[in-house]
């Protein structure tokens, strides 16, 4: 989107810039080469101001770790121990406003990510340790005890907690098929990160222009919309987009205690089935088996084997993907504008091409950079091929295992705790 | 497998995740480089005008900043008069800067003082086009990192038309033009 730029128009009249051009020329020969016009010596001994030029502020104070651990450890103890789902929705509130509104969403666990990635990556570049523990802590708790960030901490996840107000159920087909697209964004902000073409996630955070009050017109609509749809399917974001979500699943797979519906023992009332707006709640295997050992394991064998093809599969296709890949870099798109205008595809130039005709660099230099840069892509491509393959497989593989479930369980690795089935479950819990 | 064996199993994995967070968080740790923030490169600006516009804060953090030691002290200083100003007074028909961000001082004959008033300075670098295509171009475009909140990707930054953010040490945090500059913190 192009913004109107105010620029005086007296400028750009043709006989004034030139007569002030001679003016300059006039004035330059008779100063030395660098500047137009010499410094003066001052008679009067005057001496000029300094400029102000402060240090960083560090905004990203070791407090926010700290409030960052504490709320973790707050949101574990509610979810796990007193279970009471008005009281998360409160913890949440107060992630939307610290995290959200007080620190303007930023730095935030999902984003940090992506610095992680640049500081294994690049060996140059230099992470903050509040960032760090942004990143790891999140993790460490959904190993612990589930995924309790997302229940109310996370400011994205608490937002868009806070608008699920008519939450409808999404077939869990259609979410299966869905839930596949973090792991493509999480791919690519990997690849835009390890390729230096910006930290997509940041970019596309639909929600930090609420926070902050001020974003792109394009992005506050993309946040407006996730709001709306947020309403009725419920975190649209979390369960469909958010990369750091997939590190949370895995972690909150293993976690070590984990959010349950019922104090103690399921009934199999079927109660609480419905109450998940997620699709997170298990139900009970059936008594009888569905089918024949035998096929079950064959069919296991046959995607077991699916796995690798898949995996290279993705590695042979991601090569095509190296065209449109590479345009995430902004030296590709700049590249590739230059090429199309000295072509005459364009009849105007665009800012980016003004200001890279106005720069000195030649126009061979900045295709040579853009080919090297596609060639990284090319490279890059296909390993982001081969990791999609390999998720492909892996959840084809992960919906075919049938476990055996006494009760309605939650689901590790999507609940995101938050702790709407608990009032559900007619079991009191045992005193002992 | 007995539940024991496979409890067993899942501490061992749970482990294994533990210490694979660990590595990852120090792989990236791993280098002491200084903590790094956003700056403009002023060779490369070509004063576009978004600096005002993109920035996540309003008014942006990226102000004017004028390096006394490379500045001409004109009379006729193109930073600060338009082109086709009928005087050389401080009128506002006169002034380029749309916010009146610019003060002129007397010092003595004939030159004159150019300072920026912080507070009012926009970032929208009309005068620093004027000063760099009339002028020394003393005065140009920096990120005021009292002001910034160093975004993890600089709106502005990816905006930019003309490459010229890049990520520099904290602790040396501003390009200046002139490194003979007298400088406040
Ligand atoms: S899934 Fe992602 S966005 Fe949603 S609450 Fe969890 S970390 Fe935040
Ligand atoms: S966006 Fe870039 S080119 Fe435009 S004024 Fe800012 S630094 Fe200069
Ligand atoms: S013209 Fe623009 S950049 Fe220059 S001082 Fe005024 S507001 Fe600041
Ligand atoms: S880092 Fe953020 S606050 Fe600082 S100049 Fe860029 S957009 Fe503005």
């Amino acid at each position: 989107m192009r913004k109107k730029i105010y620029r005086p128009k007296e400028v750009r009249n043709p006989f004034l810039l030139l007569s002030l051009c001679f003016l300059c020329l006039f004035v330059a020969i008779n100063s030395y080469a660098e500047f137009r016009f010499p410094m003066p010596e001052f008679s009067t001994g005057y001496e000029h101001p300094a400029v102000h030029t402060p240090m960083p502020a560090n905004s990203m104070v070791a407090w926010d770790a700290v409030v960052l651990i504490v709320t973790l450890a707050l949101a574990s103890f509610l979810v796990l121990k007193r279970r009471k789902r008005r009281e998360i929705f409160w913890l949440t509130i107060f992630s939307v406003i610290y995290f959200g509104f007080v620190r303007n969403g930023c730095v935030c666990s999902v984003g940090s990510v992506q610095n992680i990635m640049a500081g294994i990556s690049n060996s140059s570049y230099g992470i903050p340790i509040t960032v760090l523990i942004f990143f790891a802590a999140p993790l460490i708790f959904a190993l612990l005890f589930g995924r309790v960030f997302c229940s109310a901490v996370c400011p994205l996840g608490a937002i868009q907690e806070a608008v699920a107000v008519k939450p409808v159920k999404v077939p869990p087909a259609v979410d299966k098929v869905l839930s596949v697209f973090p792991f493509i964004y999480l791919g690519l902000a990997a690849l835009s990160v390890t390729m230096d073409a910006g930290f997509i996630i940041c970019q596309y955070d639909p929600f930090v222009g609420f926070f902050r009050m001020g974003a792109s017109f394009s992005m506050l609509i993309f946040g407006a919309v996730m709001l709306i749809v947020g309403v009725f399917v419920a975190r649209p974001y979390c369960r469909y987009l958010c990369p750091y979500g997939v590190l949370l699943n895995w972690c909150s797979k293993l976690s070590w205690k984990h959010a349950v519906i019922t104090p103690s023992e399921c009934i199999q009332c079927n109660l609480c089935a419905g109450s998940c707006p997620y699709n997170a709640i298990n139900e009970p295997s059936a008594d009888e088996e569905p089918e024949s050992r035998t096929r079950g394991a064959r069919r296991l064998g046959f995607l077991m084997l699916l796995l690798p093809v898949l995996t290279a599969a993705g590695f042979g296709v991601g090569g095509f993907l190296k065209e449109p890949l590479s345009r995430m870099h902004p030296t590709v798109r700049l590249a590739e504008r230059v090429a199309g205008e000295e072509l005459g595809r364009y009849e105007t130039t665009n800012i980016e091409s003004e200001a890279f005709r106005g720069s000195d660099q030649p126009i061979e230099e900045l295709y040579a950079e853009a080919v090297e840069i596609k060639d990284d892509f090319q490279k890059g491509s296909r390993w982001f091929g081969a990791f999609i393959g390999l998720v492909i497989g892996s959840k084809l593989i992960s919906v075919s295992i049938l476990r055996k479930r006494d009760g309605y369980e939650p689901d590790k690795g999507t609940c995101y705790s938050c702790g709407r089935c608990f009032k559900y479950c007619p079991v009191k819990a045992t005193e002992d | 497998m007995k539940p024991d064996e496979k409890n067993h199993r899942r501490d061992f994995i749970r482990g294994a995740i533990a210490v694979l967070i660990g590595g990852a968080t120090l792989t990236a740790a791993r280098s002491r480089s200084p903590r790094l923030v956003w700056q403009i490169d002023p060779e490369k600006c070509t004063r576009c005008g978004r600096c005002a516009t993109h920035c996540v804060l309003a008014p942006s953090a990226v102000k004017c900043f004028h390096s006394y030691s490379i500045c001409g002290y004109c009379d006729l200083c193109g930073g600060y008069l338009r082109p086709d100003a009928k005087g050389r007074d401080t009128g506002a028909e006169n002034q380029l800067c749309p916010t009146a961000a610019i003060k002129r001082t007397y010092i003595e004959d004939p030159y004159y003082q150019y300072k920026i008033d912080e507070d009012l300075c926009i970032g929208c670098g009309i005068c620093v086009e004027g000063c760099d295509v009339f002028g020394n171009g003393s005065m140009y475009l920096q990120v005021k990192h009292d002001l910034c909140v160093n975004c993890n990707e600089c709106a502005i930054a990816r905006a930019c038309p003309s490459d010229a953010f890049r990520r520099i040490p904290a602790s040396e945090a501003y390009l200046l033009k002139s490194d003979q500059e007298k400088r406040i913190s």
